[in-house]
């Protein structure tokens, strides 16, 4: 599409991208869902975050401070999950 | 439950490829038959995943290309360094079977509310919007909208047939940023916050933006929508990956 550019934010993808597998983790449509960030407190819908696909295993990213809120890694047909960086994490 | 789509679960399940047609030189539309569909709505995508004969899995997101009520449509780029992308491009055929589950999405979805409609597509990112435009149509919406798609080159527009006829009060504005044909009068370049500007509805129409693209697209039209006066939660984006996704 665009040659890739190598500032971090241009890596990153979004929540939408992670919609097939939070939903196969939680059950439930979660790119609306409104997660809070256990590090600087802002909210956001999960399709907002910064996503990176390709580091080991999937980490999701607060877009305010960067911080880490959920990492997944997957193992032998088993989803990991991660959820220490978010202080609160509601499906609509 | 296997075999069995419970509501809310994603489940994967077996498509078979109705059809693969060309739409400029390295992307492909696939018409997928798919036994179980819920049903999607308009920006939804779904996931595609292939296994090697070594049990090697791939798995990678696709907007859906189709309206909510018409039959599965993905449209595929094909990225040269990509997994997946090179073979639903290259190789796939009509009959072939792959897995797909669906539909995923809630965010990045148009309903059909009431408000002038700016979708902004970088490349590949026209995709959903073509299952927005045509549900737009299917439900006699008047909403105004104008797209605004960026595209290296005029041989590089995805659906360009369709979008020469893109329904009454619709509005498309090309950007062509690497080639243009002798006689273009169009705008060149990359998107610009000027060219959006001048492009965009005024934010005092209360507008809905929806923005999908290579991450640096998305990061820059966003940014601009939200300087010309459009509350963050009126733009929605979508990033693909440039070099990430394949």
């Amino acid at each position: 599409m665009t040659a890739p550019d190598n500032t971090q934010h241009d890596e990153a993808l979004d929540g939408n991208a992670i919609g097939g597998l939070l939903q196969e983790i939680f059950g439930t449509e979660m790119t609306t869902a409104v997660g809070t960030c256990a590090s600087c407190g802002a909210t956001a819908q999960v399709a907002e975050t910064l996503v990176y696909l390709r580091a080991p295993g999937t980490v999701v990213r607060c877009r305010s401070c960067t911080a880490i809120l959920l990492v997944v890694i997957r193992r032998d047909e088993m989803n990991c999950v991660d959820l220490r960086g978010l202080a609160a994490l509601e499906a609509v | 439950m296997a075999g069995t789509a419970v509501r809310g679960r994603l489940t994967w399940q077996v498509a078979t490829v109705e059809s693969v047609r060309p739409e400029t030189a390295s992307v492909r539309t696939i018409d997928l038959g798919v036994p179980d569909w819920a049903g999607h709505q308009a920006g939804q995508h779904l996931d595609i995943r292939l296994t090697a004969e070594d049990g090697y899995v791939a798995e990678r997101s696709y907007s859906i290309a189709s309206a909510p009520g018409e039959p599965v449509m993905v449209t595929v780029e094909r990225l040269d360094d990509g997994e997946v992308s090179p073979y639903l491009t290259e190789e796939l055929r009509t009959g072939d079977e792959i897995e797909v589950r669906g539909p995923i999405g809630g965010y990045f979805v148009w309903d059909g509310e009431d408000a002038p409609l700016l979708l902004a597509a970088g490349g590949s990112g026209v995709v959903p919007f073509r299952s927005i435009l045509r549900h737009r149509a299917a439900i006699g919406s008047a909403v105004p909208v104008r797209l605004l798609y960026s595209a290296r080159s005029l041989a590089d527009v995805i659906y360009r047939a369709e979008l020469e006829h893109p329904g009454d009060g619709v509005e498309v504005i090309y950007t062509l940023t690497r080639q243009q044909p002798a006689g273009w009068t169009g705008h060149t370049g990359r998107v610009t916050p000027a060219l959006l500007a001048e492009v965009a509805w005024p934010a005092g129409q209360h507008p809905l933006a929806f923005v999908c693209g290579p991450t640096a697209f998305v990061e820059t039209v966003a940014a601009a929508l939200v300087s010309v006066g459009y509350p963050p939660d009126r733009v929605k984006t979508e990033r693909y990956g440039g070099a990430g996704a394949s």
